[in-house]
């Protein structure tokens, strides 16, 4: 074999493309120059492009992307309104409406000057982008199987989330019957009034569904525990507590970056590894195993790899030339491009080409139309099936 | 395997015990059949099994019930789990997970089995039901069959040793009833497991079962024993049962290989006589009241009618017949105006159903959902009558006289809830009669219906197209259209595939045929009452 065959389709672990996606967005917090946020979206855009499956989360990131235009869209109204002056070419005067005294600091209107609007612009686009890699994140990984990867002491918890979303579509569905069941009494089926009196059937329906659910989970043998002794639970309580209140602090230093060096990543890895153990600790007394769990080999250590590196671009970057990371961001051609988060970001592109190919499920299954769609044809005149049956 | 004794069953609140004196033992490797009507604790006797009754639902059980030696008493549900599995009527309800291959294994997950054996089990479990085609479909996307055979076999994984099924065939088309009641006779020849199966449509059922349980209800003793023994007896037997007591056959035939056989003599008496004439709607040239023309109908990416041409005039009757998904239900919603067609044209009495608001529409149309508790609001059945009374705008009382000819006797301070569900198709009936409409949809109308509330609705039906409505429904119950429908249009794939009288459409087709049509076969007679009827004509 003198070249290697591209690898057979296969679902990537979720949580290779969760940490991936942290990644890119570690490197996006840290950041406001316009050049390395967009690098970051369009990373983000290719490889969500390139390696999504067509099942229904794999739309999501179009939904992240709308969501960060409103974010951007938000922060330039709220700068224009409510931003103090700065200096710069004015764009357009807003009149000023005066404030009580004890509002003073915050001013209504005003002048708006190139420079606000370009701060605003690029904050709101720094969050737009950050909302984009967790879109991505979603976009890439079946949530389920992410729900299926948590540790065995969390298994509980995994499935309460996992019934509750597939709650959710047939909570739609069972409004839509009632509402239709509406219209069939001949009440008004649309209006506030209508939703609010569907409201009632259909938490009855939601009940009873989670009761038939409750029944058949308890009939296949859910809920199956060992006995724990008190000692262990303890000290799971302690390690749990300890490993999460590390956790949260080192994450805050991680992505603050104004703090003390230590309160960032050692706090942030000690946290985790005290976690991890207080989790090892509850799983002490679930019997439950896992059916083909996602394997973690190469394309996951590469995909992780590639997000950890983007984020390490970008801090390696703060360290050597802050100033790069936060330019005045106009005029736009006059923003510098850093190297080392430059290269750091680019990487995170190698996952689109690198790793297996995602699987279709509904591609195959998909019917070909049987006929093209034709224009509208005038309806037949009259059709007389009484007769026929006379007949 | 299967013991009980003395098992009586008193819920909380209830004045009378849902289930009292039951003394059973099932043997490994037998399919019993539990029958019964409605509200007899079929259900209740069924969930004792694994524990569900009482460490689920509540109540109190006396006496004991044993399974391969556990005793339900000190193990509840999820430790039986290995031992029992049980399949509901609807799987939808009991599915954890989204995926064929991922719902096999969660049992065993549970079971906390290692990863190699599951592996293997989901393997054997795959072959084993024909599913291996389906691995890795999402389970949404399945059809009804496909579904019960994954319900099935996600609780055959873990090799319990009895299979408890509770209607498993109720919603489903008949070739995909029979495809799920061939896996269960297999499970049970080649496997020998024990299986503890409730079913109201016996015709379906009879043939494959080793004993049957009749449970009388309102206290009263059960009945044991071969099916011929009880069948012999019960109130509640298929319509071959009924023509072999017709025609004073002994042992009674369960199959309808069986009644061919006996039925040589019967079928010369027959082929003497006039051929039964079924009602039919004299010719007129009045419009009919209900017309599609090219109706296509989609939904997203998926195509539920493409092109349809059906008509209806007053005084017929149409069964509408089709696989799980063939658009018989879209077909009933776009007359009601609850879909726009994206092409083709859809007349109620001359309106477009989408124009006319809700309350004109039940003036021209009257639809009784799948579920017919939809309908359904308020807290009893008297406040629910008023309110279809004020609805309609017509003196109090009207829909509560309605009601009393639909249903004689329904205590009007019960909940709708708590009605059976003939009597809850009745109260809807009622409500949506109230407006004298000149057209009336029932989807599947028979489900969970015993043999009793079957033959009231047939009756109901009758007197709706004799009073000149145009009578259409949505089925898959091939009794109930043989017995009511003048006429019978089958969809497939969103296209009509045949239209016409029934007695020619179903005599010919293996899945939509009645009992009596396969035994008196090529002869029209579809029904035991036409069959009675002629021979008292002819004597």
């Amino acid at each position: 074999m003198t070249r290697r065959s591209p690898p057979p389709p296969r679902a990537l672990h979720p949580g290779a493309w969760w940490l991936w996606a942290l990644g890119l967005a570690t490197a996006a917090s840290r950041t406001t120059n316009p050049w390395l946020l967009l690098l970051v979206l369009a990373v983000a855009g290719h490889v969500v492009t390139a390696r999504r499956s067509d099942a229904p989360w794999a739309r999501s990131f179009v939904v992240f992307l709308k969501l960060g235009l409103v974010v951007i869209a938000i922060r330039v109204v709220a700068q224009s309104l409510f931003g103090t002056a700065t200096p710069g070419t004015v764009l357009v005067d807003l009149p000023e409406v005066g404030l009580p005294a004890w509002a003073a600091g915050v001013s209504l209107g005003g002048p708006i000057t190139d420079t606000a609007l370009a701060a605003a612009l690029v904050d709101g686009l720094r969050l737009a982008t950050m909302l984009a890699c967790i879109g991505a994140a979603n976009a890439l990984a079946n949530p389920k199987r992410l729900l299926a990867t948590v540790p065995a002491a969390l298994y509980e918890v995994g499935v309460a989330v996992v019934v509750a979303l597939s709650f959710a579509p047939s909570m739609v569905t069972s409004v839509q019957r009632i509402r239709a069941a509406r219209r069939l009494r001949g009440r008004p089926d649309r209006g506030l009034r209508s939703i609010l009196t569907v409201a009632m059937p259909v938490l009855e329906d939601a009940l009873e569904r989670s009761l038939a659910l409750a029944a058949a989970m308890d009939s296949r043998g859910y809920g199956r525990r060992a006995t724990v002794p008190v000692r262990t639970r303890r000290l799971t309580t302690t390690l749990t507590l300890l490993g999460l209140g590390g956790t949260l602090v080192g994450l805050y230093g991680l992505l603050d970056g104004t703090g003390p060096a230590a309160l960032g990543l050692p706090t942030l890895l000690l946290g985790i590894v005290v976690a991890a153990a207080s989790l090892r600790s509850a799983g002490a007394g679930v019997t439950r195993t896992r059916y083909r769990p996602d394997p973690w080999i190469g394309s996951e250590w590469l995909t992780a790899a590639a997000g950890v590196t983007a984020a390490a671009g970008t801090i390696a970057t703060s360290l050597t030339a802050p100033g790069a990371l936060d330019p005045a961001p106009w005029p736009l051609l006059a923003v510098p491009l850093p190297p080392a988060a430059t290269v750091g970001i680019l990487l995170a592109l190698l996952p689109a080409w690198l790793t297996p190919p995602p699987v279709m499920v509904t591609a195959a299954r998909r019917q070909p139309r049987r006929r093209p769609d034709r224009t509208v044809e005038p309806p037949a005149t009259s059709v007389s099936p009484s007769s026929e049956v006379a007949a | 395997m299967i013991e009980l004794d003395g098992v009586g069953v008193t819920y909380h609140g209830a004045a009378t015990p849902a289930l009292s004196g039951v003394d059973l033992r099932i043997e490994e490797g037998e399919l019993c059949l539990v029958v019964g009507r409605t509200g007899s604790g079929k259900s209740t006797l069924l969930r004792t099994i694994n524990g569900l009754v009482p460490h689920f639902t509540g109540g109190t059980l006396h006496g004991r019930v044993t399974v391969d030696g556990r005793d339900t008493a000190d193990h509840p549900p999820r430790e039986l789990a290995d031992v029992v599995g049980v399949v509901g009527q609807d799987p939808r309800a009991g599915f954890v997970t989204d995926v064929v291959e991922e719902e096999l294994a969660y049992g065993m997950e549970s079971l906390g089995l290692a990863p190699e054996v599951m592996r293997r089990r989901v393997e054997e479990t795959l072959d084993l039901l024909g599913l291996a085609d389906l691995r890795a479909r999402p389970l949404d996307t399945l059809s009804g069959g496909e579904r019960q055979r994954v319900a099935i076999g996600s609780v055959l994984t873990t090799h319990p040793r009895v299979l408890v099924l509770d209607e498993p065939t109720s919603a489903l088309d008949p070739p995909a009833a029979e495809e799920v009641l061939a896996t269960l006779h297999r499970l049970v020849h080649d496997l020998g497991l024990t299986v503890l199966l409730a079913e109201h449509r016996l015709e379906r059922v009879v043939p494959f079962a080793d004993r049957i349980v009749y449970l009388p209800g309102g206290g009263a003793a059960i009945e044991v024993g071969s099916p011929a023994e009880v069948m012999a007896t019960s109130p509640i037997a298929p319509p071959i049962v009924e023509l072999g007591r017709l025609a004073g056959w002994s042992p009674l035939p369960l199959t309808i290989r069986d009644a061919r056989r006996r039925a040589a003599g019967l079928r010369r008496d027959l082929a003497d006589l006039p051929t039964p004439t079924r009602a039919v709607v004299p010719v007129t040239d009045a419009p009919p009241v209900l017309r599609t023309a090219r109706l296509a109908i989609s939904y997203g990416r998926t195509v539920a009618l493409r092109g349809v041409d059906v008509a209806v005039a007053a005084g017929e009757v149409v069964a509408v017949m089709g696989r799980n998904g063939a658009g018989k239900s879209t077909l009933l919603r776009a007359w009601t105006g609850l879909l726009a067609p994206d092409r083709g044209l859809v007349t109620v009495a001359g309106h477009d159903p989408v124009r006319l608001s809700p309350a004109e529409l039940v003036r021209h149309v009257a639809l009784v959902p799948q579920e017919p508790g939809d309908l359904l609001y308020a807290e009893t059945v008297a406040a629910e009558c008023d309110a279809a009374d004020r609805d309609a705008g017509l003196p109090s009382g009207s829909c509560a006289a309605l009601l009393e000819g639909l249903v004689p006797g329904l205590d009007p301070d019960r909940h709708p809830r708590d009605l059976s569900e003939g009597q809850r198709l009745a109260l809807v009936l009622a409500i949506q009669l109230i407006s004298d409409p000149p057209v009336v949809l029932l989807d599947e109308p028979t489900r969970g219906l015993d043999y009793t509330a079957k033959r009231r609705l047939v009756a109901l039906l009758r007197r709706l197209a004799a009073e000149g409505r145009a009578v259409v429904l949505a089925t898959h119950d091939v009794e109930l259209v043989a017995a009511v429908a003048s006429r019978t249009v089958v969809l497939a794939d969103g296209e009509v595939v045949v239209d016409g009288p029934t007695s020619e459409v179903v005599v010919g087709s293996p899945a939509f045929a009645p009992q009596i049509a396969k035994v008196v076969a090529p002869l029209p007679w579809l029904t035991v009452d036409e069959v009675s009827a002629s021979l008292e004509v002819a004597s």
